[in-house]
């Protein structure tokens, strides 16, 4: 036992003789506690969580266009995890990519983004995870099928969607719109989930924070688009929805609600409010696609009215209002009225709980309603609230609802 | 052979109205908490889902969400001649299970009892003098007042959110509102539900015939409401699914909609359904409880241990666990010594149905378990009872629940009770029916009360709780007088034909009558005349603290929700700003 202590005592000695300069020390309370918070907008833990629920051993499968990848083990387990990394193998990882022995990181893990963070950031959060509690647990980082499974494969990838680069702010902003940019486009990575995918997973060129859909959701748009984006969205209701999950415009459900509950209702304000001033501010509205609300005469409408009646009323209200704080609205609703109907099939079919956050607590559930209506049932009532109170979006068909079904079930 | 667990700061027993909030409150001091819950866990998204909820075969006729005898029952008679037999169908009252307990499936009448119900011999005793009680009835003072609860109500009011009227505010009559009411800080969360025809109908007749009609203060919630835990209700759809069902609006306060998604964020909080307390443990020297012993689903037995227990579990069973861990003297009404049982009570519930003709539309498909007018001129002491001979009171309803298709079948007496007769006879009076009806109060009496059986036992050996109860002619001469007023309103709403149904004995389990099951394990200023004493700390082990009606000397004539819950948080005001400071001292010397 106590050459066991002796030969612990002397590897630490040695570590910290090769460690030379003091980067990303988890002895540093400070250092340490920057990169909790920075761990927080980068939302590690929705990914990373391990089968434990509290530490980022990871192990869960992740579904992506090309197959299922198991996330990481990121807690200092020297076997599992990566405690055998060093600070410059942890940046390199953020901002190039590459794993420590040089081979590539699938974009799963979004250093597409990751690639903005200042070294110093990459350090701190560093740091944190090196002083968490080793978790033993080996991930099988072999799953992707054949020829997504050869790593090598992604240099060709990178080349062409992923130039490692570093965040530059715009000086003609205020620093409160180049805080956002860099949680917005760095450490939040938004645009993994909110930018349409290419066919080969990149994001689409010219297309930022378009929208696009993703494991069998769809990520709005944050675009200054009125009725698809947040045109119409006060900085303050940014944060409120980012802070809460809820405002009277929509409440955060899918992969959202983990994202608020895990991340942004965790944020400070000041940063909420970077992120709502950047969005806002970003860019001008994408060229306007206001198509024309099909007719409400129209029977495929007649017959998702009467649906509507019976099956959705009773909570989103006979106008579409909703119910403040519990039940959306879906009139002038931006998820409704979003191109794709992903999103709406997916909650009229399998159900959504909301985020529940300690600003927000009950955490309302939309039930799943898909195994009592069939495939055109579920499209009238879809195409009748896409494009009535003032919404208009492309009306649903049953094959849409059907492919929708092999997605999210709700037989 | 029980696994022994590492100790907690607090052991709750049942996770329903009383378990949630304590321990809500408990662990959000920073103790370490678990609550152990015989029955399964349920939330709204999973368990009461839009979709599937008003299945009224599932829930009402089958019970789907209820205790079912197999686990374990009660045994019944009559009177102490009697053998009891065990209910092998829950029938007269239907206790809840699981997660929410019965908070899940009431209809949500959300009363306050009247100032005098907490003095109840000593203000009979002042106004009628001492010998109108008669010798038998064992009715006793609250050691606790109204005053003292006001606070609570308000506050347990604000949890729920609950929709109504005030009558009262510090004293200053309202409009609208019930006048009777003891006085309120406040006026209630939301507004009144809204009333449909039937009480627009029972409001005009009461009124013209001097009475003080009111809506019904209601759990089913008005309109939006977020509550000081931060959770949000949804305003009732008055879809007629309330009593025996979980509510899959948002819109029933139950300890799903009001409290438990804040408690689980408690991480020093635990939940473990499924998992049945069998017994309150002692310390050696039995001066205190060390914890509880538990059976899991898979049958394995656990000690926990704890430094306070919590005893939270639906009244009768509250009761019955005390028995069974041998905490308190089993009361005997031959020797007329011990308390634990003693002063069971129920509730004294009849009415009057009336058949209105067929331009009377009532539409009782669209309702709310608490969609009710009421009247409270013959409630409580109200009125003068020097020449009528009763105690007690009870409130005159005109309620519209529900007219779901299986059991909102009201047909004329004479009815054939299935075939093409009665098929035209529930065509032609559906919808064309309206009921105004009472809850009576139920006094308590010496004969009256609950033990261990001597014969039958549930699955896991130990004795099932027997009780001995009849109705007395104290209670059905009060409800008959009350009935007969509430055939005077009838009389005035114009139906086409009444029939009025007293109450009548012998107690009989099988047609469901209430769940108001009180008493057995009561509070009491001296240890003589109860098992807890004001703050509901056990006389005979100061760590443990019960809750429920079981507290309750005597019922009174309104439905127990609130006052359970005002109860609760006095005892945890107790606990919170006295025990804990002092742990393991008796907040109250014997």
């Amino acid at each position: 036992m106590r050459a066991q202590i002796l030969a612990a005592g002397f590897l630490a000695a040695a570590s910290l003789l090769g460690a030379g300069q003091a980067r990303a020390d988890a002895d540093n309370f400070t250092e340490v506690e920057r990169g909790k918070y920075l761990a927080i907008l980068g939302d590690c833990m929705a990914c990373h969580v391990g089968s434990d629920g509290q530490s980022m051993s990871g192990g869960h499968m992740l579904e992506t266009p090309f197959g299922r990848i198991a996330v990481p083990n990121l807690t200092p387990d020297p076997e599992t995890g990566i405690g055998r990394w060093s600070a410059d193998d942890f940046n390199r990882a953020m901002h190039e990519g590459k794993r420590p022995d040089g081979t590539h990181l699938y974009p799963a893990f979004p250093y597409t983004s990751f690639t903005l963070m200042s070294r110093s950031d990459n350090d701190a959060v560093f740091a944190y995870l090196q002083a968490q509690p080793a978790v033993k647990n080996q991930v099988d980082r072999s799953t992707l099928p054949f020829p997504f499974n050869v790593r090598l494969l992604m240099a060709g990838w990178n080349m062409l969607n992923f130039t490692p680069g570093t965040f530059r702010p715009d000086p003609n902003k205020s620093d409160e719109f180049n805080r956002g940019a860099y949680l917005v486009e760095g450490p939040g990575h938004c645009g993994l989930c909110h930018t349409p995918r290419n066919l080969i997973g990149g994001d689409k060129g010219g297309a930022h924070l378009e929208g696009g859909p993703l494991q069998g959701w769809f990520a709005p748009s944050l675009t200054a688009d009125r009725r698809t984006g947040i045109g119409a969205w006060t900085e303050q209701e940014i944060v409120e929805y980012l802070r809460t999950g809820v405002t009277h415009r929509s409440t955060a459900s899918g992969p959202m609600a983990e994202v608020v509950e895990l991340s942004t209702s965790r944020m400070t304000e000041a940063d909420l409010k970077a992120i709502a001033v950047y969005l806002r501010e970003r860019a001008p509205a994408p060229a306007a696609s206001n198509p024309t609300p099909v007719a409400a005469t129209d029977s495929r409408m007649r017959a998702g009215e009467a649906i509507y009646l019976d099956s959705c009323a009773a909570c989103h209200v006979g106008n579409g209002a909703g119910v403040a704080g519990i039940f959306p609205r879906l009139a002038d609703s931006q998820f409704v009225q979003q191109g794709d109907p992903t999103g709406v099939l997916r909650v009229v079919l399998q159900g959504a709980k909301a985020a529940a956050t300690p600003h927000a607590v009950t955490g309302p559930a939309m039930p799943a309603l898909g195994w009592r209506m069939t495939d055109q049932q579920v499209a009238d009532v879809a195409t009748y609230i896409r494009n009535s109170w003032g919404n208009a979006a492309p009306a649903v068909t049953a094959d849409q609802v059907k492919a929708m079904r092999s997605v999210a079930g709700g037989h | 052979m029980s696994t022994r667990l590492p100790k907690k700061d607090v052991v709750v027993v049942g996770l329903g109205w009383t378990g949630s909030i304590m321990a809500y409150e408990l662990s959000k001091m920073g103790l370490d908490v678990v609550a152990i819950e015989r029955g399964p866990w349920r939330d709204t998204a999973s368990d009461y889902n839009i979709a599937t909820a008003p299945d009224e075969l599932r829930y009402a006729v089958r019970q789907d969400i209820f205790l079912r005898p197999a686990q374990t029952t009660d045994t019944a008679r009559n009177s102490m001649s009697q053998t009891a037999l065990p209910i092998r169908k829950f029938g007269s009252y239907l206790p809840g299970n699981g997660v929410g307990g019965a908070g899940v499936h009431w209809n949500g009448h959300s009363w306050r009892f009247f100032p005098s119900d907490f003095n109840l011999r000593s203000h009979y005793e002042e106004r009628y003098g001492k010998n109108f009680i008669p010798d038998d009835m064992t009715i006793q003072d609250y050691p606790v007042t109204y005053d003292e609860l006001e606070p609570h109500y308000d506050f347990f009011e604000k949890v729920m959110g609950i929709s109504g009227k005030a009558g009262n505010i510090k004293g200053v009559i309202q409009d609208g509102g019930n006048p009777f009411e003891g006085w309120r800080s406040d006026e209630y969360p939301t507004k009144p539900l809204k009333p449909n025809l039937a009480q627009i109908k029972f409001e005009k007749a009461a009124k013209e015939l001097g009475l003080h009609p009111f809506p019904l203060p209601s759990a089913n919630i008005s309109e939006a409401y977020t509550n000081p835990y931060g959770l949000r209700l949804a305003p009732c759809t008055y879809c007629g699914f309330c009593e025996w069902f979980g509510c899959a609006n948002y819109s029933k306060s139950s300890p799903q909609t009001c409290v438990l998604p804040a408690l689980m964020r408690h991480t020093n909080f635990e939940a473990r359904t499924l998992c049945e307390v069998t017994r309150i443990n002692k310390t050696r020297d039995g001066k205190m409880a060390s914890g509880v012993t538990y059976v899991d689903a898979a049958g394995r037995e656990f000690e926990q241990p704890a430094d306070i227990v919590l005893v939270c579990a639906y009244a009768t069973f509250n009761v019955r666990l005390l028995m069974l861990s041998q905490l308190g003297t089993q009361y005997d009404p031959v020797s007329n010594t011990g308390t634990l049982g003693r002063n069971y009570a129920y509730q004294t519930n009849a009415g009057v149905l009336g058949y209105f003709d067929k331009d009377t539309h009532f539409n009782p498909f669209a309702g709310a378990g608490s969609q009710g007018m009421m009247a409270d001129d013959y409630n409580g002491d109200n009125f003068d009872h020097a020449e009528l001979g009763f105690v007690g009171g009870a409130n005159i309803n005109c309620n519209t629940p529900h007219g779901r298709p299986i059991s909102a079948r009201p047909t004329p007496p004479g009815t054939p009770r299935w075939g093409s007769e009665w098929k035209k006879a529930t065509a032609e009076t559906y919808g064309h029916t309206q009921s105004v009806g009472t809850q009576g109060s139920s006094m308590s009496y010496r004969d009256v009360y609950l033990d261990l059986d001597p014969t039958y036992k549930d699955r896991l050996g130990n004795p099932l709780m027997r009780m001995t109860f009849d109705f007395k002619e104290n209670d059905l001469k009060m409800s008959r007088f009350v009935v007969d007023r509430c055939e005077e309103i009838m009389k005035n709403m114009g139906p086409q034909r009444m029939v009025k149904t007293y109450k009548r004995g012998p107690w009989n389990v099988v047609p469901y009558q209430t769940t108001h099951n009180t008493g057995g394990a009561v509070m009491s200023s001296t240890p003589d005349k109860g098992v807890v004493n004001r703050y509901g700390q056990h006389w005979d082990a100061p760590n443990v603290f019960v809750t429920g009606a079981c507290l309750f000397p005597q019922n009174a004539g309104y439905n127990p929700t609130n006052t359970v819950g005002a109860l609760t948080y006095w005892t945890l005001d107790a606990i919170k700003n006295q025990y804990l400071k002092n742990a393991g001292q008796a907040l109250v010397q014997a």
